[in-house]
């Protein structure tokens, strides 16, 4: 795949549209798809939307597209109500998840596709089809059929034809869902430089946390229809707004602990316990069991026979290795070492220990079977080594 | 203490899974596959073969081209063809214009309601032409009882059942609801989106529904004959009684026809899937 580089991307000096979705909300049956969400884009900002199926990101993405009618509230594109304002009239580009280019034309009559409805010379067409064909690293596919083209260069198309109309807002319904790892990376950092460069407002849904923390200015994290929390991505996995925030963006370890003093009692260690800014101090009882949340950075490993635990998986993730370790209860946490660390081999008893001074706690949501929360990262079953080792 | 967990109750080693060998699988059923496909060929080829050889007999007890040869020159026939083609042309006209939009429309916007829509275009399949000729008589106008382009009309709603169902087959093949958003958001109105982006990738169920309207139109008897009409399936009968040799030549040329065109449409159909597949293999390369 030819990438595109910063300097290859035309500057553009005019920059996208301030967009403000205001107070939307839209009910599906029971089903309440958005519930009061509000959320304003500043120009040239790419926001990504977050959360589990249902959450109603893609909605909410779609009632900005003008193809989903709302219960009430307002769309706002540079304070111009757009509300009732047909799709077709609202200049915004759109990649659809699904493969959406029209197979009866060529790459090129798929990107000059807008121009044409929008009356554009014929010359004048070809030519800026060639140039968007050309940012997105597809010149010499020009004359291909969606059908001969793989699917990271049908996307490459897609976004070319999206762009071609300069619309004031782009909108990526999970545009890299369908692609293989390699080619999605690729993809996004290339989709991250053009929108950079041409200054386009974005929204961009995706369950994949990974694509939004690494794409987006801000994500948005949803949940049944609501916000929440909306923040940079380094502000979302360092201070999480709800344990639902701190569960779903990035891995994170529930351990049972019991609140003892205001504080929380927890792997042998009373720590304080954290309140995230903005939300009410909620007091517990003394003796209240808490699920403690604790990232794989916060906790650490060591060997000791007759330790509270024993090492079931090991992970190597590059820069760590990410152990998996079975606590007492049946509680599996993961916990990431340095590779230079001493490493404890699969089998071993071990101690695990907190490393963080407060930690985030949530009500007892579950029996102790808890274990580590990922929507990102999968651990791998053990080889037959391991399972032999321990 | 620490929990003692067996490795194998939490991950069970994985039973390799065997499939039977295609070989295998083929020879169980391929006996009756044949027998099956013989039987039909027999059923159908021993009719067609009777009319043709009974086509190109003499009363002498020979064999001549005759009856194939003078079909044009027939009385009555030029006229009762060009009928039926005009009638065709209209009905198809008629037909996709009406069923297009529609099943596009219900695709789209109440995908609930096709069932409701399959039990409706079954309609003119479970009521005989006859009470429907019958029907239309009583309330037509006078006008429209005057012209032989009722026979359009009323073929439209014969045809329904099977324009439906091709468009029907047709749009579920293609990711509409995607295509019809992607031409919409790029500026695309309605009129230009069902023209530019619906249509082309709809040639095959067009295709399909075209060719059995005038499959349709050509083998119509009772309803032209109720009207009063000479189309070519009249024309047939009537003239049966005069020369039966060319009678029956008529309808095997009309026959080998329509068979013609639908070889021509699985053709078209074959090349799509080919080319479904090379997109297949494309895309997960």
């Amino acid at each position: 795949m030819t990438m595109t580089t910063r300097s290859d991307v035309p500057e553009r000096t005019n920059v996208g549209a301030t967009v403000v979705l205001e107070q939307l909300r839209r009910r599906f049956g029971a089903t309440q798809a958005l519930d009061g969400f509000s959320i304003t884009l500043a120009p040239g900002e790419l926001v990504a939307l977050l959360g589990p199926s249902g959450c109603g990101k893609t909605t909410a993405l779609r009632v900005l597209a003008g193809f989903e009618t709302i219960d009430s509230g307002r769309v706002l594109l540079d304070g111009v109500d757009q509300t009732r304002i047909p799709a077709q009239k609202r200049d915004m580009g759109m990649v659809f998840q699904s493969y959406s280019l029209f197979p009866n034309m060529t790459a090129r009559d798929n990107v000059a596709f807008g121009l044409r409805m929008r009356k554009v010379a014929a010359a004048r067409r070809s030519e800026r089809a060639s140039e968007l064909l050309e940012l997105v690293g597809l010149e010499g596919q020009a004359d291909k059929y969606p059908h001969q083209m793989s699917g990271g260069q049908q996307q490459r198309v897609a976004l070319a034809r999206a762009l071609a109309i300069e619309p004031r807002v782009l909108l990526l319904d999970e545009p890299l869902s369908a692609l293989d790892a390699k080619v999605r990376v690729q993809l996004r950092e290339q989709i991250r430089v053009l929108q950079t460069r041409l200054k386009i407002t974005t929204l961009f849904v995706t369950h994949d946390q990974e694509e939004a923390l690494s794409m987006a200015d801000r994500v948005c994290v949803m949940r049944a229809g609501r916000i929440e929390q909306i923040d940079t991505p380094s502000v979302l996995y360092a201070a999480p707004a709800t344990p639902f925030v701190a569960e779903f963006v990035g891995t994170m370890n529930r351990i049972p602990g019991t609140i003892s003093d205001g504080r929380v009692s927890l792997l042998g260690t009373t720590v304080d316990v954290r309140t995230p800014a903005g939300a009410a101090d909620q007091h517990r009882a003394t003796g209240t069991p808490v699920d403690v949340l604790v990232r794989p950075e916060g906790l650490q490993v060591t060997a000791q026979p007759g330790g509270h635990g024993i090492v079931m998986t090991t992970t190597f993730l590059g820069s760590v290795t990410r152990l998996g370790v079975l606590l007492d209860e049946d509680v599996m946490v993961y916990v990431d070492q340095p590779n230079s660390a001493v490493q404890v081999p699969v089998g071993s008893a071990a101690e695990v220990t907190l490393t963080e001074r407060d930690v985030m706690v949530a009500d007892r949501t579950s029996p102790a079977l808890s274990s580590a929360s990922d929507s990102g990262v999968s651990e791998p079953a053990p080889t037959q080594q391991q399972k032999a080792s321990s | 203490m620490v929990t003692v967990v067996e490795f194998d109750a939490i991950f069970p080693q994985e039973q390799p899974l065997r499939r039977p060998a295609i070989t295998d699988r083929l020879r169980g059923v391929a006996w009756w596959r044949g027998v099956v496909l013989v039987l039909t060929g027999v059923f159908f080829l021993v009719p067609i073969y009777a009319a043709f050889r009974f086509a190109i007999g003499t009363v002498t007890g020979g064999l001549s081209d005759s009856a194939f040869t003078s079909i044009p020159h027939q009385q009555g026939f030029g006229d009762a063809f060009s009928l039926s083609a005009r009638l065709a042309l209209v009905t198809t006209i008629i037909t996709l214009g009406l069923m297009v939009p529609t099943t596009v429309f219900v695709h789209l916007r109440f995908p609930g309601l096709r069932r409701v829509f399959d039990g409706i275009t079954i309609i003119p399949i479970v009521i005989p032409p006859v009470v429907l000729i019958v029907g239309v008589l009583q309330v037509m106008p006078t006008f429209l009882k005057s012209t032989p382009y009722l026979l359009a009309l009323e073929y439209s709603v014969l045809a329904m059942p099977f324009v439906y169902r091709s468009l029907d087959a047709g749009l579920r093949a293609i990711d509409l609801k995607t295509l019809v958003e992607a031409s919409r958001s790029l500026g695309g109105r309605w009129a230009s989106t069902l023209w530019r982006v619906v249509v082309p990738n709809l040639r095959t169920g067009l295709l399909s529904a075209t060719v059995l309207t005038v499959a349709l139109v050509l083998g119509e008897y009772t309803m032209a004959s109720l009207d009063s009409y000479q189309t070519v399936p009249v024309w047939i009968v009537f003239f049966d009684s005069q020369n039966a040799h060319v009678s029956v030549a008529v309808s095997l040329v009309a026959l080998m026809g329509t068979w013609v065109i639908l070889l021509l449409i699985s053709s078209f159909d074959l090349r799509r899937i080919r080319r479904s597949t090379l997109l297949r293999k494309d895309t997960t390369a």
